[in-house]
């Protein structure tokens, strides 16, 4: 019977009864759901297809391949982490709409139409408006809305080029798409708003870091691998995604390294993640694309197991801000221990997640020629080692001590890292297992020595090309500050503009109103010199006036006659 | 103070991370690559490029740093 759910429903149902639970039962069903979730879809399998008929069109509420199997199972395993992680989390609407945000994600993976996307597309964009708005401060509500804005935004995309879509093919099936019609473009658009494209990207650290310790990790795992599923289901071998891609792989890492809340830190580093997979997807190899669901699969792990890190430091210490942090590895060495892990695996150091997922990608752009992408995505790997590898663990657990003492993160926090980070070093030792659930069949052996030595060589110099810089005064200091990015652009500039635009229609409005009220007047004034009680027209004339313009007019008409 | 913070093993782990470097370095002369992408056959390409990425990196960061960084609370007013 659990067979014939559509996919997700479980954990929608789940969301929707747990505000009903007394409070002992909802962190278990937080665990107990994501977990039949998972058998579920080991039960279905592959090739399992449900249609059902509404709106005058078959939809297919479920459709599974190799693809959207790979990312369901590690939406299912990311939502059982976040469940044990925020086994606490009991009151407030937090528990719930993530629930509901994880369970509509797993759906939309599934849609195997446009209009049964759309639907599962804008139910997960309203669920996870709940989980950042649960952060529950004033910046929290109004991030939350420029988010839910963005969102809703993409989502209209989404419906508009699935209505465009039907019209050109007459059909609404979710498969390869292409850019050659219009409708192809506005899908393109909505799906590259999730991923995050380039100027397209603002709406995730604008947004994310704002959620609370245990909303941003539930938030870190769906809505950006949306995108990136979306986009290797329509767009896969689509070139102009690869510049793209580097795009996105490299601009982040600048605003990373100068950022100071170090949640913001990992959305930019997510974002950066999001630009190899979308250079995956645009190679459209065998090994390209396989890259890209590897590493989106990893990418929820160990950018996960960082954000729960992040997490537990903001629940312990009541700040993520590098200017406050320092020297907590005394107070919270399990926790350290554990970050570096996630550290590590998104650095691709050997032996961890992302060495044998994210070289896929690398090794693809190499073998096609594209070896200015190949370099811009190694100097990306070196900057991500950088900012997420040695900033993040460095800033928060070692450099300064700051003097604060605070408790070891709570249990059922630490046993959710601890699975993460062996998913993580799991992958990166036995990567076979990863390399099964991939869609294509892979021909990819990441530990050849040379492969090994220059990860190193790459990883250890850029170790001391930080070293060297700290030592030397010329890093950056950690500042308390705000870094322009482009929400700048509808949070200043555009809200200038509305500003002034409506300080100008006053002024025009005002002129207008004083002109009309001055010409009101000037007819007036006339109106009663002419008509008034003393007026020109309403003077009485005497009789032997009347007869004398009576005769001149005689007279002017008799001229006239005599004239003509 | 505990040893992570003592001076002298922050020294010891500093050129311990050099001499690390430069034994990799050297393994470029034994490992035998084979041609696939554009640093094989150069010794240590990997590491220079990792290294001089890393500085120019944090370089353009403190001069973005002059163009976007405003106060805290810049959206806030």
């Amino acid at each position: 019977m659990i067979g014939e759910l559509p996919a997700g429903l479980i954990l929608v149902i789940a969301g929707c009864v747990l505000p009903l639970l007394p409070s002992a039962l909802r962190g278990m069903l937080g665990i107990v759901a994501p977990a039949l979730a998972f058998a579920q879809l080991l039960w279905i399998g592959s090739d399992c297809q449900q249609h059902v008929d509404a709106f005058g069109v078959t939809l297919s509420l479920v459709r599974t391949d190799a693809l959207s199997l790979a990312f369901g199972y590690v939406f299912t395993i990311a939502a059982f982490l976040n469940g044990i992680y925020s086994w606490r989390a009991r009151r407030g609407i937090e528990q719930p709409a993530a629930l509901i945000y994880a369970g509509s994600a797993l759906a939309t993976i599934f849609a195997g139409d446009l209009l049964t996307l759309f639907i599962f597309w804008e139910l997960s964009a309203l669920a996870s408006v709940f989980v950042i708005w649960a952060g529950g401060s004033s910046r929290a509500y109004r991030a939350g809305m420029r988010y839910l804005v963005i969102q809703l935004a993409s989502g209209m995309l989404l419906a508009a080029g699935a209505a465009l879509r039907y019209s050109e093919t007459g059909s609404l099936d979710f498969d390869v798409i292409g850019l050659s019609s219009p409708g192809g473009l506005l899908l393109m658009v909505a799906f590259g708003v999730k991923c995050a494209f380039p100027l397209l990207h603002s709406w995730l650290p604008d947004a994310y870091p704002e959620a609370s310790a245990t909303g941003t990790v539930v938030l870190s795992a769906f809505t950006t691998k949306l995108g990136i599923y979306a986009l290797a289901r329509g767009f896969p071998g689509e070139e102009w995604l690869i510049y793209v891609g580097a795009a996105m792989a490299v601009f982040p890492i600048f605003f990373a390294v100068i950022e100071n809340d170090l949640r913001r830190v990992l959305a930019y580093s997510l974002n950066n993640q999001l630009g190899f997979m979308v250079v995956g997807i645009g190679l459209g190899t065998d090994l390209g694309l396989n890259g890209a669901v590897a590493h989106a699969v990893a990418d929820i792990l160990f950018k996960g197991l960082l954000f729960m890190s992040m997490g537990a430091v903001l629940l312990r210490v009541g700040s993520v801000k590098a200017t406050d942090l320092g020297g907590l590895y005394k107070s919270m060495p399990l926790t350290t221990i554990l970050c570096i892990v996630g550290a590590a695996s998104i650095s691709a150091f050997p032996l961890f997640s992302g060495f044998v997922t994210k070289s896929m990608i690398m090794t693809s752009a190499a073998q096609e020629g594209y070896t200015v992408v190949w370099f811009l995505l190694i100097f990306a790997s070196a900057g991500v080692f950088h900012h997420a590898g040695i900033k993040i663990p460095f800033f928060a657990f070692f450099a300064h001590d700051s003097g604060t003492r605070c408790k070891e993160a709570p249990p059922h926090m630490l046993i959710a890292m601890t699975l993460a980070a062996a998913l993580c070093v799991g992958i990166g030792v036995y990567p076979a297992a990863l390399y099964d659930i991939l869609p294509l069949q892979v021909n990819y052996e990441p530990y050849t020595t040379s492969h090994v030595l220059a990860q190193l060589q790459l990883l250890i110099f850029s170790a001391l090309a930080f070293s060297w810089m700290m030592r030397n005064g010329v890093y950056p200091p950690e500042l308390r500050s705000t870094n322009l990015d482009s929400d700048w652009l509808y949070r200043r500039l555009g809200s200038r503009f509305v500003d002034s635009a409506t300080g100008a229609l006053h002024v025009v409005f005002a002129t207008g109103n004083n002109a009309s009220a001055a010409l009101g007047r000037a007819a007036e004034g006339a109106l009663r010199r002419l008509h008034g009680s003393q007026g020109v027209f309403a003077r009485t004339w005497t009789a032997g006036a009347m007869c004398l313009s009576v005769m001149l007019m005689l007279f002017a008409l008799l001229l006239l006659y005599y004239v003509t | 103070m505990s040893w992570v913070d003592h001076p002298r093993s922050v020294t010891q782990f500093y050129w311990g991370l050099w001499g690390t470097g430069v034994l990799l370095v050297l393994a470029d002369l034994v490992v035998h690559r084979h041609a696939e992408t554009a640093f094989d056959g150069w010794l240590g390409a990997y590491g220079v490029y990792g290294f001089v990425g890393c500085v120019l990196l944090v370089l353009a960061a403190k001069l973005l740093r002059r163009a976007v960084m405003r106060g805290e609370d810049y959206y806030d007013r």
